[in-house]
């Protein structure tokens, strides 16, 4: 694809703006402040019109001082009232952030309304407009960017311990303070920076989401940097292409929407933290205990008859715990399929080998029940509920050291018979 | 009040050629310590003998924690200082070693077990400079030493609450410290962890080292430790436990409302003859 | 009426609903899902929009009213998740959202008669105009409608609820055994935030809502301790924001939103400053009186340790203070009659050793 100079300022732009954004957030995230940032934005936004009114220029430098002092500025506020009254921190970040930008909003149309002539533009840091990104904001960005890299790599195990546990750094003499400054201060600087590109709302999420999405795939702070940048240049890239190529699609919200998409995949799918194998292995799990409940159904019927070769009908199994047809049926089947139960239309019974896995599961039950009355001395009325649980989570070991820890009971606290442990 | 050294107490075979044996791990002098204008620590003195196991036990709020960071300089001091091994803290840094409360961190952190005790070495590494295969060399041994080397390479949210315990003494043991601060490092930990903790507290001992550590169980204070302090804003008593520990302090300490528990203890010290005073726990 | 009459009512209304339900969103630390919720609603005004094709109000509350409680849902189930904390959660939702607003008004700009910079700063100066029609007689200015019609919703609300309210904000535990959910009063209270901004929107921004949402409250705040004070603060706070910066922006000729903010930070600044009971110079003094106090506390319980008589000379080195302070400490103990002078030193009296006494006794009887 042929790119104009334009889109080509905006792609790189983009692109560094994303992995900065990245690479703090990552901190911002960890360290509980992921709206600070959204704050310092709005909050920039009057420096740059007082910066304009006092300079008259809208070169990138003296504008990016004012947004810098004024975001400062913001970032001090809110902690001086958090820390001086009684006002929260959530209530403090909204405030500075309302407060500023109306502010901010007063200083911009009164500039708009100046009979100088040289006043418009000033409007891009509400929205962004990465296509009025010119060479020279890409000089500054470019510099700004490798010294905010730079710090971080130098300081990298200092801020990690510094977002991990301040207080264990400030016992080893390090100046944990001074380096909370000093990372408010990059994130000053990120934000400034892409101020510009993606304007003043949705600063925030050029900062959170890239994060957020790469803590789902790794359990290393370092790893969570590099893909954190990575998926911010990455949305940056995708966002200034498709804003090239789209007519009327601005480029700060497409990048917001591709981290964005990144983030759902993310939660869904990274492995181990992804969503979906949460729920998978819950359905899993909550399938295994309909099982082991149908085998133990089966089981207490033929206790209680001493008529082990009885198919027991499909009503009277749905009304032992209330189950739904297609539970029982679902369950039914991958028993018969394992030789554990047999069926005749509508009917169950045990299997030799089905009667041998349902003792194991009465065993666990029983050997419960023994333990909380004996041991937890709880009245014996009290112990079946919590037993239900348990059978499906005890492991077989664990109800052998149990066994022998309470010297092998052969009866259980209603007077039943516990299983012995057949050994294969 | 000036509680005497006890370096009597101290087993002859266990004691370290220290030039300066006489000073005092941990010497607190009027030491107040206001959280804005509430003080939660009055007028503590304090001196603790070098080489034992101390408790500092009390109430909720008695100060117990704010008399750790203040010895840390975690901390200011509204009057009074405090001397570690005769000297400000600043300069005996690299001697004591620190483990925070567990839940003062956010165990879902990206890092792994390692990571975590290589951060005590973080001091000594120095500014600009990556930890080295020396430093995890150290890092490893110290999580043999409780018993996690196996665990290494685990994130942290995986670990059992005592696995965490563990590895965050194995932090402070790579600081290779002479005085360890520990907050309350039995909090909800698991009978194994636990044993695991005082058989580790008892090397330490046994090799010169100094632990101070705010414990919140009285039953076992008798059991554990040599020395104790009673604190509930200001100090009760300080002392051997055989002499301190006793249903009187315990008592002044609480106050009245903690009947169960002083009755609790009061049964355990019977049982043992240490009470009579005659006897330091450990010989 | 008035041109000026009608944008001083509308800011008035919007002040007022905005201070009612933010009170409870400052109070349960939701403020920011506030700031989220007036951002994230922006696409479902677009939708609602670009589905009626008018800016009729109904299907505009609608959408954003959806919208906002699609924002609360979503914060809560990736907070739920356990996979993403609550801020994050948040500083996540919104922005995706509002992109999403932003971009159909981008794409569909023929159709959307909704410019950008109104969706962050409102246009209340153009509400006088834009007249509503009903059974073809003009029946007045559509904004006043629309605000008024949320600020009597809000009323209801609290009027209503205002014990369940109350009571599950301070102790949601406590309102579940009451019987009230926390979680239905909580997303009622969601949906009134989203209707609130929702009828704001238009009149004065996004941000203008988040402004009125959290600052008079925050502000009445540190005015008061009771809840129903603070309502009422609050609405009179958002009021006068609402007034005073509409003035100054006629007097600057700059954003009447803007200025309305600007105002109310101005008031919350005035308040963290002076405020009797909770503003920093308040605190400051409580702070220097009871420094004082601890002072001479601690000297005290430095004499009656001494024991016997202290000389005075020692005293400075001890504590490491001031000439001045040791004197003026001294000089107070003395007038109590707590200390006595004796040649150089001093010695503490029984009235000292008692008044001792009793303090440590209320310290440690605070404790237990």
């Amino acid at each position: 694809m042929e790119l104009s100079f334009t889109a080509r300022n905006v792609l790189m732009g983009a692109t560094m703006l994303g992995a900065l954004g990245g690479t703090l957030g990552s901190f911002a995230l960890l360290r509980r402040q992921s709206l600070l940032g959204d704050a310092l934005a709005h909050a920039a936004l009057p420096g740059v019109c007082i910066a304009f009114l006092l300079t008259g220029s809208k070169s990138p430098l003296p504008l990016f001082l004012g947004a810098l002092v004024a975001g400062v500025l913001g970032s001090l506020l809110i902690l001086a009232t958090v820390r001086w009254s009684r006002i929260k921190e959530d209530s403090a970040i909204g405030i500075v952030l309302s407060v500023f930008f109306g502010l901010g909003i007063v200083l911009l149309t009164f500039i708009q309304k100046l009979p100088a002539g040289n006043q418009s533009g000033l409007d891009k840091y509400l929205f962004g407009q990465a296509a009025t990104l010119v060479e020279e904001d890409l000089k500054v960005m470019a510099v700004l960017g490798a010294v905010v890299l730079a710090t971080v790599a130098a300081f990298y195990k200092e801020l990690k311990l510094l977002a991990f546990d301040p207080g264990f750094g400030a016992s080893l003499g390090l100046p944990m303070r001074r380096l909370e400054i000093l990372l408010t201060l990059l994130l000053v600087v990120v934000v400034v920076v892409g101020l510009q590109t993606v304007g003043v709302v949705l600063i925030v999420a050029t900062l959170i989401t890239p994060a957020a999405a790469a803590r789902q795939w790794t359990d290393r702070l370092g790893a969570m940097v590099l893909l954190s940048a990575g998926i911010g240049a990455l949305a940056g890239v995708a966002g200034s292409l498709a804003s090239a190529s789209v007519p009327r699609l601005p480029t700060g919200p497409v990048i917001v929407l591709a981290s964005s998409s990144v983030l759902i995949v993310s939660l869904l799918f990274a492995p181990r933290r992804g969503l979906l194998w949460a729920i998978l292995s819950e359905r899993r799990t909550a399938a295994r205990i309909r099982r082991e409940n149908l085998l133990k159904d089966l089981y207490l019927q033929g206790e209680r008859s001493g008529e082990w070769g009885t198919f027991l009908s499909w009503p009277l199994l749905m009304g032992v715990r209330g189950q739904t047809s297609h539970e029982l049926e679902r369950a039914a089947r991958a028993l018969v399929a394992d030789g554990l139960v047999e069926r005749s239309e509508d009917a169950l019974r045990l299997t030799p080998a089905g009667r041998r896995a349902a003792e194991g599961v009465v065993r666990k039950h029983r050997i419960w029940e023994v333990f909380l009355t004996r041991r937890l001395e709880l009245p014996s009325d009290h112990v079946h509920r919590d037993a239900e649980a348990m059978e499906h989570a005890l492991s077989e070991r664990a109800v052998a050291d149990l066994e022998e820890a309470l010297g092998f009971p052969e009866i259980d606290p209603h007077g039943r018979a516990i299983p012995r442990r057949r050994t294969a | 009040m000036s509680v005497p050294l006890t370096q009597a107490h101290r087993p002859e075979e266990e004691a370290p050629p220290s030039p300066d044996a006489r000073v005092a791990a941990i010497e607190v002098h009027d030491l107040t310590v206001a959280y804005r204008t509430q003080p939660v620590l009055w007028d503590v003195d304090l001196q603790l003998p070098e080489g034992q196991l101390i408790a500092i036990v009390g109430p909720n709020g008695a100060g117990k924690s704010t008399l750790l960071k203040a010895v840390l300089g975690l901390v200011p001091p509204i009057t009074g200082w405090v001397q570690i091994f005769g000297e400000p803290y600043a300069r005996r840094r690299s001697w004591v070693g620190y483990v925070p409360q567990r839940e003062s961190v956010d165990w879902d952190f990206p890092t792994s077990a390692l990571d975590v005790v290589t951060m005590g070495l973080y001091g000594r590494i120095g500014w600009l400079r990556r930890p080295s295969r020396h430093h995890h060399e150290l890092a490893l041994s110290a999580l043999e030493k409780v018993g996690m080397r196996e665990l290494a390479h685990r994130q942290i949210s995986q670990l059992s609450g005592g696995q965490q315990q563990r590895v965050f003494l194995a932090r402070a043991l790579a600081q290779d410290a002479k005085l360890y601060l520990m907050d309350e490092p039995f909090a909800g930990v698991d009978a194994t962890t636990e044993r695991a903790i005082l058989t580790l507290l008892k090397e330490l001992r046994a090799t010169g080292r100094t632990v101070v550590a705010v414990h919140h169980d009285l039953q076992t204070v008798a059991e554990y430790f040599d020395h104790v302090v009673l604190l509930n804003m200001r100090l009760v008593a300080a002392g051997p436990v055989a002499t301190t520990f006793t249903a009187e302090n315990l008592q002044r300490t609480y106050g009245g409302k903690l009947t169960v528990l002083t009755q609790a203890s009061e049964a355990l010290l019977q049982k043992k003859p240490v009470l009579n005073g005659q006897e330091p726990p450990w010989s | 009426m008035s041109p000026t009459l009608v944008i001083l009512l509308v800011a008035s209304f919007v002040a007022a609903s905005c201070a009612l339900v933010g009170s409870f969103l400052v109070l349960r630390k939701m403020a920011l899902l506030g700031d989220a919720i007036s951002h994230a609603v922006l696409p479902g005004i677009v939708i609602a929009f670009l589905l009626t094709g008018t800016r009729a109000a109904l299907p505009m509350v609608l959408g954003a009213g959806a919208l906002g409680v699609i924002t609360v849902l979503l914060v809560e189930l990736f907070n739920r998740s356990q996979r993403l904390r609550e801020d994050a959660s948040i500083g996540v939702v919104f922005p995706a959202l509002f992109s999403l607003g932003v971009i159909l008004i981008s794409r569909y700009a023929s159709q959307v008669d909704l410019d950008l910079d109104c969706v962050l700063y409102g246009e209340i100066a153009y509400s006088p105009w834009d007249t509503l029609t009903l059974a073809g007689r003009d029946i007045g200015p559509k904004a006043l409608w629309v605000t008024g019609g949320v600020l009597l919703l809000n009323l209801a609300l609290v009027l209503a609820l205002y014990k369940e309210l109350k009571i599950s904000t301070f102790d949601a535990g406590l309102a579940a055994t009451l019987g009230f959910s926390p979680v239905a009063l909580h997303y009622l209270l969601m949906s009134a935030v989203s209707v609130t901004v929702v009828g704001s929107f238009e009149s004065v921004g996004a941000i203008l809502v988040v402004a009125m949402l959290v600052v008079p409250p925050a502000t009445a705040y540190l005015l008061t301790e009771r809840l129903e004070r603070m309502l009422v603060l609050a609405v009179l706070l958002g009021v006068t924001s609402a007034l005073a910066g509409y003035a100054a922006a006629r007097w600057l000729d700059a954003s009447i939103a803007g200025a309305m903010a600007t105002v109310a930070g101005l008031l919350f600044l005035a308040a963290l400053l002076f405020s009797p009971g909770h503003g920093l110079l308040a605190r400051l003094l409580i702070q220097r009186r009871m420094g004082w106090r601890l002072s001479g506390q601690l000297l005290l319980l430095h004499l009656q340790k001494g024991g016997a008589v202290v000389p005075v000379s020692t005293l400075e080195r001890r504590f490491g203070w001031s000439d001045t302070r040791l004197r003026r400490v001294l000089a107070s103990l003395l007038r109590a009659g707590w200390v006595e002078m004796e040649g150089d030193g001093l010695r503490l009296t029984a009235n000292g050793a008692r008044v001792l006494e009793t303090t440590g006794r209320a310290q440690l009887a605070h404790r237990l």
